[in-house]
């Protein structure tokens, strides 16, 4: 994944609305402005809250133009659900990364048997995509005493594949959440962190 | 020092930082988080109006005072405000006055997509359009100048992708501007026809004097690049055209009204093709062939929609200036999966549309979180136009079935929130009353703006800065406009909210009907209220889906004879359930448990 400094990186985080998003977003921008990039950060927001799909798209180099990742250069996806991690697979790079809870939100649409939920999502991704990293993200988060500790793992999945310092990683991560949760969270990045040891990294 | 600032934040930071001190609005997405910013800065007056129109005039008359003034709206907020927007273009200001209209090309959250930038043409004023966070902030502080400079109200165009985007800033000094104070100009203020007609000359002089400005300011800015291809951009669609053609040569416009002419046809002039690339209206386009130059546009660029890298590579391949092939999608077929945005489980509004459907009256209604009901399964509404048009919409149903011959004898109502209907839907209710109309009005008060985000209105009795002050009293104001009919009814009653809805459309006259729940995001989570299902009693019938909770799930499949419908024994998901026990109303198994809900 290493990239000439003047490239730009970009990361599409995915999810549903509800799920943290955005946050991770915001903790991986201000990581990137901290480590000297021009960063570009771009949502919707509106109906996020009741359900529906979110995406923001986190661009990072020596200077970036468009605030939304061109279809076909996302480095890393960063999927907080399987059904939005395949939804999305078509903005790749040929050599971009998938990183997906196995987290599965069904809507209530497909209770109205109006849609159905792709039940092969990980095989849609092992088989669309380079060396996919599915993560039980939830069930360690339990582990950790905290269901809301998903999106804090996610992020330290992330980190090994994004070089950007560790040390700025985690004074970000530190700042932005809650005083009384924040060796829990840094325990959980790190938690995330070491799930692809560094023979991993591509 | 640097910051990380989306559009909106970038705008109250650049109003802050250019010595603004009145700011007002009426909060709608994309631009709601303007107004929010900006009130958090020490010694500055910000309010949420109950509307745009209002917004606007509060800031005329702080203009008029003599400080600097912004107001904020979405761009459907400034057809509200368009009455005083354009004779203040007349009349022109004393302190500078920035006008704010967030649009949301591709419609991710609004009834329409119009292109605002035509609002500026029309009223003559100049209009600024930046392309990132930084130039967002920049050009507050120019717009305030020029708006001094030029004695007119300045426009700030934002998209929903400059509002909603974030970019790194660098942050400016405060800069104090004294108040000038109120002074006396009744040949400015007062627009009488005898002083307008001696407005209206001194508007088109002050036009010229801005295309003289648009030629020499740095807002329009040549880029030279490969001449072969010519790029003439704004705002967002200046980036997405820089990414897709980075070598090309850029007239970037900073102010888009009015053009500079000459800087246009020097560039023209330069290069063997010409583009614009401007997201929605041919804005651009169809004023630099006004004057007679070879352009090309929306030839190639949609008019539909928001624009983005793709679509803007797209349109270079098509017009053969641009060689790189297209990725071909790897998603598979079937694997999109839907997700409408949809009310939130214990939502007030959701068992009312539910009621609703069991009247099958005629249901007009209006702007907000409960227009989500148009979708399955509730499919209860039959029309959203704008704010306030469900209850004069409604007068008008009622009375083609009543005087014009139109042979329909279900009940009609007006369903709106209670935002919307201090926002425009009082003046609608008083024409109901005035004018004797069979209409069943239904007002969802949540006790707050829920759609934008959870913000303060008249009727929360809280302001934009959290400070206690009078509340609308909704059965008292509709009582007080001739309605004679008023009640107040518990949306988590499903039975006796049915029975009021009956008894008013029964009854031909005029009613008004408030629920009394608050919207649920205004709640903590308390997981004691939780229902659960027992899935011995739980026969599978499926009732309860049709209200469209998310937190009620199909669960296990039960066995059933050849052809016959599956059924699902449900379950509810005790992370989302919020206790409001429609479900449990419903269900005649008597399979849903869980305690009574508090007391609204």
């Amino acid at each position: 994944m290493a990239k000439a400094s003047w490239e730009v990186n970009n990361v599409l985080i995915v999810g549903v609305g509800g799920q943290g998003v955005i946050l991770a977003s915001e903790i991986l921008s201000e990581v990137a402005m901290r480590s000297g990039f021009d960063v570009k950060k771009s949502e919707v927001h509106g109906m996020a809250q009741r359900g529906g799909i979110v995406s923001s798209h986190v661009r990072y180099g020596s200077e970036v133009a468009s605030p939304l990742i061109p279809q076909g250069e996302v480095d890393v996806l960063l999927a907080f659900e399987l059904a939005e991690a395949v939804r999305w697979i078509g903005f790749l790079s040929p050599k971009g990364r998938v990183i997906a809870s196995r987290q599965r939100l069904v809507p209530p649409i497909v209770s109205t048997g109006l849609a159905s939920y792709p039940e092969d999502a990980e095989s849609i991704l092992q088989r669309e995509t380079w060396a996919p990293v599915l993560v039980d993200a939830q069930q360690l988060a339990n582990q950790l005493g905290n269901p809301r500790l998903v999106n804090t793992i996610l992020l330290g999945v992330a980190s090994r594949l994004l070089e950007l310092p560790h040390r700025t990683w985690r004074r970000v991560v530190s700042e932005r959440v809650p005083k009384a949760y924040r060796e829990l969270n840094l325990a959980a990045f790190e938690q995330g962190r070491g799930i692809l040891g560094s023979s991993s990294v591509s | 020092m640097k910051a990380l600032l989306s559009g909106n934040e970038a705008v109250a930071r650049g109003a802050y930082e250019s010595g603004v001190k009145v700011a007002a609005a009426y909060p709608g997405t994309p631009s709601t988080e303007i107004l929010q910013n900006f009130a958090q800065y020490e010694g500055v007056y910000a309010e949420w109006a109950p509307n745009e129109k209002v917004a606007f005039e509060v800031g005329i008359g702080a203009s008029m005072a003599g400080v600097r003034v912004l107001v904020a709206m979405k761009h459907v907020g400034l057809n509200v405000a368009a009455d005083p927007f354009m004779t203040f273009a007349y009349t022109g200001v004393r302190g500078g006055f920035l006008l704010t209209s967030a649009d949301d090309p591709g419609m991710h959250s609004s009834q329409n997509e119009q292109d605002n930038r035509y609002f500026a043409r029309f009223a003559l004023i100049p209009l600024l359009e930046p392309s990132d966070s930084q130039e967002a902030k920049d050009m507050v502080g120019v717009g305030l100048r020029l708006s001094e400079q030029f004695d007119t109200p300045t426009m700030l165009r934002l998209t929903t992708r400059i509002s909603h985007a974030k970019g790194v800033v660098r942050l400016g000094k405060i800069k104090e501007v004294e108040p000038k104070g109120f002074t006396l100009d009744l040949q400015k203020y007062v627009m009488i026809p005898a002083y307008a007609r001696m407005r209206h000359p001194l508007v088109l002089k002050r036009l010229e004097k801005l295309r003289r400005y648009a030629e020499r300011t740095p807002l329009n800015r040549i880029e030279w690049g490969d001449r072969s291809v010519g790029i003439i951009s704004g705002g967002v669609a200046y980036q997405y055209a820089k990414e897709v053609m980075p070598k090309a040569s850029f007239l970037k416009l900073g102010l888009t009204y009015p053009l500079p002419e000459a800087k246009i046809r020097e560039f023209a002039s330069q290069v063997e093709v010409l583009f614009v690339v401007e997201e929605l209206e041919p804005f651009l386009e169809e004023q630099i062939r006004a004057v007679g130059l070879s352009v090309e546009g929306k030839a190639f660029f949609p008019r539909l929609g928001e624009l983005s890298p793709e679509v803007v590579a797209e349109g270079f391949r098509k017009a053969g200036v641009l060689k790189v092939r297209r990725r071909r999608s790897r998603v598979p077929p079937g694997a999109a999966l839907p997700r409408p945005p949809i009310m939130c489980p214990g939502c007030p509004h959701r068992s009312v549309f539910f009621a609703l459907n069991r009247i099958k009256g005629i249901v007009m209604s209006d702007i907000g979180c409960y227009t989500l009901s148009v979708l399955p399964p509730l499919q209860a509404i039959h029309s959203c136009i704008c704010m306030g048009a469900s209850i004069s919409g409604a007068q008008g149903v009622a009375k083609a079935i009543e005087k014009a011959g139109v042979r329909d004898d279900r009940p009609v109502f007006a369903v709106l929130g209670d935002s919307t209907f201090l926002h425009s839907g009082v003046t609608g209710l008083m024409d109901v009353a005035y004018n004797k109309g069979n209409v069943n009005i239904i007002v969802l008060d949540n006790r707050t703006t829920a759609m934008t985000g959870g913000q303060q209105h008249p009727g929360t009795g809280r302001t934009l800065q959290g400070e206690e002050t009078f509340q609308v009293d909704f059965l008292k104001l509709a009582e007080a406009l001739g309605i004679r009919r008023v009640r107040v009814v518990d949306p988590y009653d499903l039975k006796g909210m049915t029975r009021a809805f009956k008894e008013e459309a029964a009854v031909p006259e005029p009613s008004f009907i408030v629920t009394n729940r608050p919207c649920v995001m205004l709640e903590k989570f308390d997981s004691s209220l939780v229902y659960r299902v027992d899935p011995e009693r739980c026969e599978g019938c499926g009732i309860c889906l049709r209200l469209g909770c998310p937190a009620i799930l199909p669960g296990e499949e039960i066995p059933s004879k050849k052809g016959k419908k599956v059924r699902r024994k449900v379950s509810i998901d005790p992370s989302l359930c919020r206790g409001c026990s429609v479900c449990e109303q419903l269900c005649k198994q008597e399979a849903i448990s869980g305690p009574p809900p508090r007391p609204a």
